[in-house]
């Protein structure tokens, strides 16, 4: 097995040594090179070989996803290393590579093609070196497992090439990869590193740090969003058993003590001693869509285009909407901090998802310089996107400030993450479109109102995205959302259409005021334009009178778009059953993985539950790194799908978050998930393409024409929980 | 006044209150990382334990109501050189995501296992609906199971 990060689990000296990152700019016009690259140019950013071995840097993070599994199978693959050869250390402010966050199903994209020609161009240096001592030509040289070796049965491991410090130069991205008929371990299962450790209960988690002298914080966050504390009376909190320091700071409450049970009383106390004004600030539940449409919003058109079409005959429109949903993750965020007993320097444990963009973000909200802090990332539960993981880094250091020299850990309770965390915006999407007399689309325009569906932190030079940040008495503001460019988009994300359509328009009106936080959450607003597109489609397939799948290829030239939706109506096409079914397609974002799902549905009209027994589904992502790990990505999306859109909500009134625990966010069950079968169009010789927001927009987007065929209407609001389905079918 | 406990076959002694959920003392006196805190309110399943056999939540149990009763906890199963069948198999069915619900998965299915040897696949779902997983790896989860009862 590869060895991970062990550096920050159990026992770890609690030093303050910065490094300088190794990420360097070029001079004036250098060389565009491949994915991350291109701005941290270095081959020693990414590999370092030394006398004790070979060690991979990244500035991607495990998340639960496998990426770091994948990106040591492509380094591995091109420095004709074991994969358990490689020292692998991801996210460390003080160590790897800027790659901002690891999202955007980008880290094979982008990382991985770093990873690759840096291994590759590292093999090649080596290889010259060894011609060199050996006086042989560099192509009589073959390597294995990381020794080279010549004809004459003479041989040099890569360590005993270090001392030239060979990777200490830029890269010149001039050293192709490897054929994909050459590889041997991209292509495989290559067993997850992370999963034994996971199983045998070993120290992986930042859950499980255990520094010297380590202290438990917790929380005070305030009733609602707009709440102003009147009174609070700390002294008596401070007198509590194992209270160390209680931290409070404008209307930011955090206790400090030395047991985790202590710190948990204590929050408890605190949060009974505390008195609120909670004035209302959250739009009407029951007229939430309205509500967000009349808000600020700046509004650009993001993809337009005029052409010759014979004229519509029919016209339609229809408007659908989802509402908020959670990461919900199992395990709460948490961070471990400790600043220095003279306060100048921190560091930081979590869980994030880009060390770096959090650092500039602590370091503002902080007051410090961000070269005074180091952030590490060390895994967390699953986040699938930006969830409370980098608030409670700076919660965690607010609460170590107040014990310098001493690291605090914080884990936020179950009900500072429901209710604080940023959840996946509610939107609304207007379509309509023209049908020509031969049964084609020729006119059509998507609308989407949404607020903005990335509010990380690091974004911009003055605003914080940092939840503590906004309630300190001097306060720091949110940065100001700024709409973000296609293809990539945000609210807008998949809302231009694969299709070919002669005329269409896509409007994004980016919702700027934000009553509830809302942030990036897995597909941003892909799960819902591919709804509201993918089900719109099945509207006009029902006008005109053709099959829903035929109608899709009517309009498709993109071969790979094609070869999955006749893959996926094939696969099914295998298995009988007199449920109705309903298809769904999506390449996310126009640009990452292909994917067509079926699912067949069962509604019970009397309760108004929708169960799905079904899902088949058809990816194309590429080359394929590991199957098995796009397996895992591809139907844990379908499953995550069918969780948001059969009974995910975040409950509300004009005043107070009403989701705080499992009670009030019920997700799904083992009896309740469908059966999937998955059928994987490889293709070697293309990019590998990012899977793992690939699948959930195709998921709900079938569920959905399922369901229409089963309700004998189209039912446009999301999520269908037996109460909204009642509601529509009433 | 010290309290004494059993855990994975090994006697041990808190001064923790009587009244601190057993979860706290488990990871933070013990060390141990297999029970992870999910939710306190034993909704979840993340920190769930084997108390002489039977699937608890370490969240809801305090210390004091043990009673001298023997606590099984993940580690307690299986070592890395000498995996439990049910570790074993999860590793095998790459049964993971981020992973952080698998102690309450694998705790479940061993009580599950114990008492029925042979569960048919819906008794397995069934028995698992009150252990949540957020990443959607229900079904290599119970595929791991059923490779351990082949496996045995």
């Amino acid at each position: 097995m590869p060895r991970l990060p062990r550096r920050s689990l159990g026992g770890i000296a609690l030093g303050f040594a910065f490094a300088t990152p190794q990420a360097t700019r070029a001079q004036t016009a250098p060389p565009r090179l491949p994915g991350s690259l291109n701005t941290a140019r270095r081959l020693d950013a990414w590999l370092r070989i030394g006398p004790d071995g070979i060690t991979l840097l990244t500035g991607k993070v495990e998340l639960g996803q496998g990426a770091v599994t994948a990106l040591c199978q492509m380094a591995a693959e091109e420095l004709d290393v074991a994969p358990a050869r490689l020292r692998i250390i991801s996210g460390d402010t003080a160590a790897t590579p800027d790659e901002g966050y690891t999202a955007g199903s980008q880290s094979i994209e982008n990382g991985g093609a770093a990873l690759r020609y840096a291994a590759a161009e590292a093999r090649a240096i080596l290889l010259d070196l060894a011609a060199q001592r050996f006086g042989v030509a560099v192509e009589s040289l073959r390597v294995d497992d990381g020794t080279i070796r010549a004809p004459d049965g003479r041989s040099i491991a890569y360590e005993a090439l270090a001392a030239a410090n060979p990777l200490a130069r830029e890269a010149s991205g001039r050293v192709a990869p490897k054929p994909p008929a050459a590889h041997r371990l991209v292509g495989t299962s290559l067993p997850r590193l992370d999963i034994p450790a996971k199983v045998m209960g070993e120290a992986i988690y930042v859950q499980d740090m255990r520094l010297p002298d380590m202290l438990f914080g917790r929380v005070v966050r305030p009733p609602s969003y707009a709440a102003t504390l009147r009174a609070v009376d700390l002294d008596a909190i401070r007198a509590l058993p194992g209270v160390v320091a209680v931290v409070r700071d404008g209307r930011f409450l955090g206790v400090v003590a030395v047991r985790e049970e202590q710190a948990i009383k204590a929050r408890a106390a605190l949060q009974r001693a505390a008195a609120w004004d909670m004035p209302p600030s959250l739009p009407d539940p029951a007229r939430l869509h309205a509500t967000l449409k009349g808000l600020k919003t700046d509004t650009t058109i993001p993809s337009e285009k005029r052409g010759d079409a014979p004229p519509a005959v029919k016209r339609l429109s229809a408007s659908y909407t989802k509402r908020y949903f959670a990461h919900a993750s199992i395990g709460p965020s948490c961070a471990v901090a400790a600043y220095a007993a003279d306060g100048a320097a921190l560091r930081v444990w979590s869980h994030t998802q880009g060390v770096f963009p959090l650092r500039r973000d602590l370091a503002k909200a902080l007051r410090l310089a961000e070269g005074a802090i180091t952030v590490s990332h060390v895994q967390g539960a699953g986040c699938y996107g930006h969830n409370g993981a980098d608030d409670v880094a700076l919660d965690a250091a607010l609460l170590a400030r107040a014990v310098p020299g001493r690291p605090v850990k914080l884990q936020w309770m179950r009900d500072d993450e429901f209710a604080w965390e940023p959840y996946n915006p509610a939107m609304e999407m207007a379509l309509s479109a023209g049908l020509s007399a031969e049964g084609r689309i020729v006119e059509w325009t998507h609308e989407v109102w949404s607020n903005h569906h990335n509010m990380r932190p690091g974004q911009s030079k003055d605003g914080v995205n940092l939840l503590a940040a906004w309630h300190l008495a001097e306060p720091r503001a949110p940065s100001y959302p700024v709409a973000a460019p296609q293809p990539f988009g945000a609210g807008d994300r998949n809302a231009v259409p694969l299709y070919d359509f002669p005329n269409q328009r896509i409007v994004n009106h980016l919702v700027v005021e934000m009553p509830v936080r809302v942030s990036a959450l897995r597909t941003l607003g892909a799960y819902g334009n591919v709804f509201a597109l993918e089900a719109f489609m099945d509207e006009l397939a029902a006008a005109a009178g053709v099959d829903p799948a035929q109608f899709r290829l009517n309009h498709l030239k993109d071969a790979r778009a094609r070869a999955v939706i006749e893959a996926v109506v094939k696969l099914a096409g295998e298995d009988a059953s007199p449920l109705p079914r309903g298809l769904g397609f999506a390449r996310y974002k126009n640009t990452s993985a292909y994917v067509a799902c079926i699912a067949e549905v069962a509604l019970d009209r009397a309760s108004g539950t929708v169960r799905v027994p079904r899902i088949w589904s058809a990816v194309d992502s590429g080359q394929v790194i590991s199957p098995d790990g796009l397996l895992n990505q591809i139907e844990g999306g379908i499953l995550q799908a069918v969780s948001w859109t059969l009974k995910e909500e975040v409950r509300f009134d004009t005043v107070r978050i009403l989701t705080r625990g499992w009670e009030d966010y019920p997700i799904l069950t083992f009896s309740e998930a469908p059966k999937l079968r998955t059928t994987v169009l490889n293709r070697p010789d293309l990019p590998p393409l990012g899977a793992g927001e690939a699948s959930q927009g195709p998921a709900v987007a079938a569920i959905a024409n399922a369901l229409t065929r089963a309700a004998g209407m189209p039912i446009r609001a999301l999520p269908y929980t037996p109460e909204r389905i009642k509601e529509a079918l009433a | 006044m010290p309290i004494a406990l059993t855990v994975n076959d090994g006697r041990h002694e808190t001064t923790a209150e009587a009244d601190t959920p057993l979860l706290y003392v488990l990871r933070n006196d013990l060390g141990l990382n297999g029970p992870r805190f999910g939710c306190g309110t034993g909704q979840c399943g993340a920190c769930t334990v084997l108390v002489e056999g039977v699937p608890l939540r370490a969240c809801q149990l305090e210390l004091g109501a043990l009673g001298g009763r023997a606590v099984t906890t993940l580690e307690g199963l299986g070592t890395p050189a000498r995996p439990h069948k049910l570790q074993r198999a999860f590793i095998a069915e790459q049964a993971a995501q981020c992973g952080y619900c698998a102690n309450g998965m694998i705790l479940a299915a061993k009580a599950l296992l114990d008492a029925t040897p042979e569960p048919s696949e819906a008794e397995i779902r069934q028995y698992l609906d009150p252990y949540l997983c957020r990443c959607g790896t229900h079904h290599r989860i119970v595929a791991a199971v059923q490779r351990a009862i082949r496996e045995g």
